[in-house]
């Protein structure tokens, strides 16, 4: 008997964004009309968000082949080819099981433990999962380790958090565990809200509930009464699966009351934060979670002592427990053989930018940077050069070509001026300007600043207008001192991380490219050519053809030229938009 | 009592108690630790990072209001890396605080002024956007002037903690973040009580008395400690007067059962005292219905022949004592043993009931 054909779209956000309900709409359409036998699934994101929307297909006899960058107009030549005529449709090929395309590259030097399932399970049926040994570990936890035993086990491991500090999460439960309260809150930080970062909501979208095995795990090591999922409110998608999938799990007896016979009960709620970014400071989303508004608080009392309503809480990231549940199931030996010395097992990476292949990577930690973009990422797009690598999200660095070969851990990337932050990289090339990069993270920053302490509050938009003076050509002599005073002191006095690591970005671009700070302040130039008060355009008679596009596209009619005849830019007129440079095919339109 | 511990600040021996901070036992032993969003009269908050000082052995520097003290601790409280954030700070906040102490209700009283003073900040290195706010004053007593408000939250968080009132909350993020009422209201259409609370314990001008607007500064006033004459509380007041008429009423944080909190009476209710209507002496109302002025003594002996009168005629029970509020225990004592003794009736009471 042969196995029924199959087809699956990737419906994470990344997919849905790209059209994936409608191509999943038109196959439904053509398998109807053509009468054919064949299951439509959905899974979540395999990672290859440069490709959306992906379709993979399943058919006795032949590989399973993956198809990407698939729209509506191509289902009917996809079904009559693949489906029908049993043929592989070499078009959009994207990758083929067993064989070698350069797509396959992004995979194969992946190490997936966190992205175990992502896509390749339906995130909404817990079936799928447990098919997938989903849920081996709890019950392993619950009916065969006491708490301390999964605690040591989890230590054992190495298991840094993953929401940025890299905290160990072993020790952290240790220290919940022994503090004392009536009641005891685990919390998972879905708050996700750096620019750029999305390996929670790909995790909490393809496999929901691998996070929530690890929070009744977790829960269970620190006795934990009651479970919240913290997860911001633009991820609907990711809180309909959580949601669904803690009605599945509660029906199953994996939560609720005397969980598997063992004696130990939980309950998670998964509540809704309302888009700030320092409500994934712990404290501020403790006092989310109590329903005032998200401010931090010093520490000490940690939360593990005195945390939501004044009891020990423990708080940990999404990636952190989609670890927990493997650790329990290979042992703490396997997973810390992952890794470096320090810092073991994998770490997911958001891979955007200028990056050729952009999407979700998981790597084994120690990987090198030149690895994680060339390697997995592909290199850089449109054959330009690379530039810099943002690591870490608006509270990261941005560290230069020289320093690719660092290994990605918890000790070499601060030792660069970075961190490993939540994941988030931002490549960028020889177009992007360090000085607008810094401006860009800092005007994120200093709009989420609570407001409660002044370095960041104030500090932070007197940074920024600092900066925006640079890119518009008014900077002055003394302002690269001002920003190093300022970052300084903001770092060194301010509250929270949120404010204690928002000048990052000026410091690191400070470190590798002052000359480009020095050339907008004293040359008045901008070396990338992108700070438009910074620029003129020209036309390089030798490249132009006098094919006229520029002209035609041109808003303010600033180029002339006699056809076949090179053209000019009138600089006086010129607005600067950049169009003719996008436009030109000849590569004529250059800055200066 | 709390174990004592001993601690070293700046250089000098000092010993504490378990569960205080360090701002606390340095204050006892005299070292000065600027702060502007601390008052002693709300939980600790860290904010202002003014108090940051280094604690040996922590690489992060520690607010002091917070930082509770553990044996054998060493602190420094100034060196280059916390004047540095200091002057800073102070910095920041001038960038974006209308500088015009000259005419501001706070001068002489206001803590950033005092700062600047102190660390020599004569203008700040930082220009940029600055906020420029409409000035709520559409109630009788408190003017609110967001425009110097430095957003340390102690109106917050003393009519959250202290009054249970809580009326002002934080509004919007980052640089233009505000501190307001609920949905913007005016402050009586608030749950406002009018206690000014919040005016007592704001460090700038942001919040200050209509009542005592442009009548004398600091300096030019006379402070005199007193006690409330309103209730049997007793709070102690500090009555500011010039050319003997009062002109403020606030409270010393460190003195008397009410430790720097008043209520409306005590902070806005003393206008009466210089009232051109107000009773100075007895007066007897005359056969035509006319008040006329009078001695103790002829005032006394009226209302004695007039008791006594009453009582031969129509029994004690047709006489009512009503007493004050305002008098001490002791006088109330002896009011209610007069009208059963004397008078010979139980009728007797007390207007904190009414
Ligand atoms: C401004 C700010 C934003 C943060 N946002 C997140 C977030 O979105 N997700 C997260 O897991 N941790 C975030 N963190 C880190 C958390 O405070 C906390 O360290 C983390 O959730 C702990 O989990 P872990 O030990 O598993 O890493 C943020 C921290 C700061 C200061
Ligand atoms: S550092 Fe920024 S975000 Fe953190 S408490 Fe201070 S103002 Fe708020
Ligand atoms: S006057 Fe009293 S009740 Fe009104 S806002 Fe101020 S502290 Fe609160
Ligand atoms: S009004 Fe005064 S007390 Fe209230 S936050 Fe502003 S400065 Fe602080």
């Amino acid at each position: 008997m042969s196995k029924k054909t199959r087809v699956v779209v990737g419906l994470a956000t990344c997919g849905i964004a790209a059209g994936g309900v409608s191509v999943m709409d038109e196959l439904r359409r053509e398998i109807k009309k053509r009468k054919l036998n064949v299951e439509l699934a959905e899974t979540g994101c395999i990672g290859y968000c440069f490709a959306e929307v992906l379709v993979e297909v399943e058919k006795a006899g032949m590989p399973k082949v993956t198809y990407g960058d698939i729209t509506t107009k191509d289902v009917p030549e996809l079904v009559e080819t693949h489906l029908v005529q049993r043929k592989i449709w070499r078009e959009k090929v994207l990758l083929i099981e067993g064989r070698k395309t350069a797509e396959a590259d992004f995979l194969k030097r992946q190490k997936r433990i966190v992205l175990r399932n992502c896509g390749l399970i339906d995130p909404e049926s817990m079936r799928d999962y447990m098919k997938k040994g989903g849920y081996e570990g709890l019950k392993k936890a619950l009916t065969k380790m006491a708490p301390e035993e999964v605690r040591a086990e989890v230590l054992a491991a190495g298991l840094r958090g993953r929401g940025g500090a890299g905290f160990p999460t072993g020790q952290k439960w240790d220290f919940c565990a022994r503090a004392e309260g009536a009641d005891k809150y685990i919390v998972c930080n879905a708050d996700e809200g750096d620019p750029g970062a999305f390996m929670d909501r790909s995790v909490l979208e393809g496999d929901p509930h691998a996070v929530i095995e690890g929070m009744i795990i977790g829960g269970y090591a620190i006795g934990a009464t009651h479970g919240y999922i913290y997860c911001r409110a633009e991820y609907p998608l990711a809180v309909k699966r959580l949601r669904l999938a803690i009605r599945e799990a509660t029906r199953k007896r994996f939560l609720g009351k005397n969980i598997l016979g063992s004696g130990y009960s939980l309950d998670i709620i998964v509540k809704e934060g309302a888009g700030a970014f320092v409500c994934g400071e712990e404290t501020a989303m403790m006092a989310s979670i109590e329903g005032s508004r998200g401010m931090p608080l010093p520490r000490p009392p940690f939360p593990a002592n005195k945390g939501i309503w004044g009891m020990p809480t423990n708080i940990n990231n999404v990636e952190t427990f989609a670890n927990v549940p493997w650790i329990i199931r290979n042992g703490a030996r396997k997973y810390a053989a992952i890794g470096t010395g320090g810092s073991k097992g994998t770490k997911v990476f958001c891979l955007t930018g200028k990056v050729r292949r952009g999407g979700l990577a998981e790597v084994a930690m120690g990987t090198t940077l030149r690895d994680v973009i060339f390697g997995v990422g592909g290199g850089i797009k449109e054959g330009r050069n690379f530039k810099a690598v943002q690591i870490g999200g608006p509270s990261g660095g941005c560290l230069p070509a020289a320093l690719l070969d660092t290994p990605v851990d918890y000790d070499s990337l601060p030792a660069a001026g970075a961190i490993m932050g939540s994941g988030g990289m931002v490549i960028v090339d020889d177009t992007t300007c360090m000085v607008d990069l810094a401006k860009y993270f800092l005007t994120f920053t200093q709009m989420e600043s609570c407001g409660k302490c002044i370095p960041c509050r104030v500090g932070t938009k007197r940074m920024l207008e600092v900066l925006i003076r640079i890119c518009e050509g008014r900077g002055v002599p003394g302002d690269i001192g001002l920003l190093e005073r300022l970052a300084y002191d903001v770092k060194d006095a301010s509250l929270c991380a949120l404010g204690g690591t928002a000048p990052n970005p000026v410091l690191t671009t400070l470190r590798y490219f002052k000359d480009e700070y020095k050339a907008h302040i004293f040359d008045k130039k901008c070396p990338a050519g992108l700070c438009v008060d910074l620029v003129t355009f020209h036309i390089e008679p030798d490249k132009c053809t006098g094919c006229g596009v520029c002209v035609r596209n041109c808003p303010s009619d600033s180029i002339t030229g006699e056809k076949k005849e090179p053209h000019v830019i009138d600089i006086e007129t010129c607005i600067r938009c950049r169009e003719c440079l996008r436009r030109c095919r000849f590569d004529a339109v250059y800055t200066v | 009592m709390p174990e004592e511990l001993r601690v070293t600040i700046d250089g000098k021996r000092c010993s504490g108690r378990r569960g205080q901070t360090i701002l606390e036992v340095a204050e006892e032993n005299g070292i000065w630790i600027p702060t502007l969003c601390y008052d002693p009269r709300m939980a600790p908050y860290g904010a202002c990072r003014l108090c940051l000082v280094e604690v040996e052995g922590a690489r992060a520097l520690m607010p002091a209001c917070h930082a509770e003290i553990t044996p054998d601790m060493v602190v420094r409280t100034e060196n280059k890396r916390i004047n540095s954030i200091r002057r800073t700070v102070i910095e920041l906040l001038l960038s974006d605080h209308p500088v015009d102490c000259m005419t501001c209700e706070s001068a002489g009283s206001c803590r950033l002024q005092d700062l600047a003073y102190n660390y020599g900040v004569k203008e700040s290195s930082f220009k940029g956007e600055t906020h420029s706010y409409h000035l709520l004053d559409d109630n009788p007593l408190i003017e609110r002037d967001l425009d110097k408000c430095i957003l340390c939250g102690r109106c917050v968080r003393i009519c959250e903690e202290v009054v249970g009132a809580g009326v002002y909350g934080f509004v919007a993020r980052g640089f233009d973040s505000i501190v307001s009422t609920p949905y913007d209201h005016p402050l009586e259409e608030s749950p406002c009580l009018f206690c000014g609370q919040c005016v007592s314990t704001c460090p700038v001008g942001a919040l200050t008395s209509k009542l005592s607007k442009g009548k004398g500064r600091p300096w030019e006033l006379k402070q005199t400690d007193t006690v409330c004459p309103y209730c049997g509380v007793g709070c102690t007041l500090t009555l500011w007067t010039r050319d003997n008429e009062v002109v403020n009423v606030t409270a010393p944080v460190d003195k008397g059962v009410n430790r720097g909190n008043l209520c409306i009476k005590g902070r806005f209710g003393w206008q009466y005292i210089s009232s051109s209507e107000r009773l100075k002496y007895p007066m007897i109302r005359g056969k035509d219905g006319k008040l006329r002025k009078a001695t103790w003594e002829k005032a006394i002996s009226t209302v004695a022949e007039r008791l006594t009168e009453i009582v031969k005629e129509n029994g004690p029970d047709a006489v009512c004592g009503l007493a004050s509020a305002r008098c001490t225990n002791e006088e109330n004592y002896l009011f209610q043993k007069f009208m059963r003794a004397v008078v010979g009736t139980n009728n007797v009471d007390h207007c904190a009931r009414l």
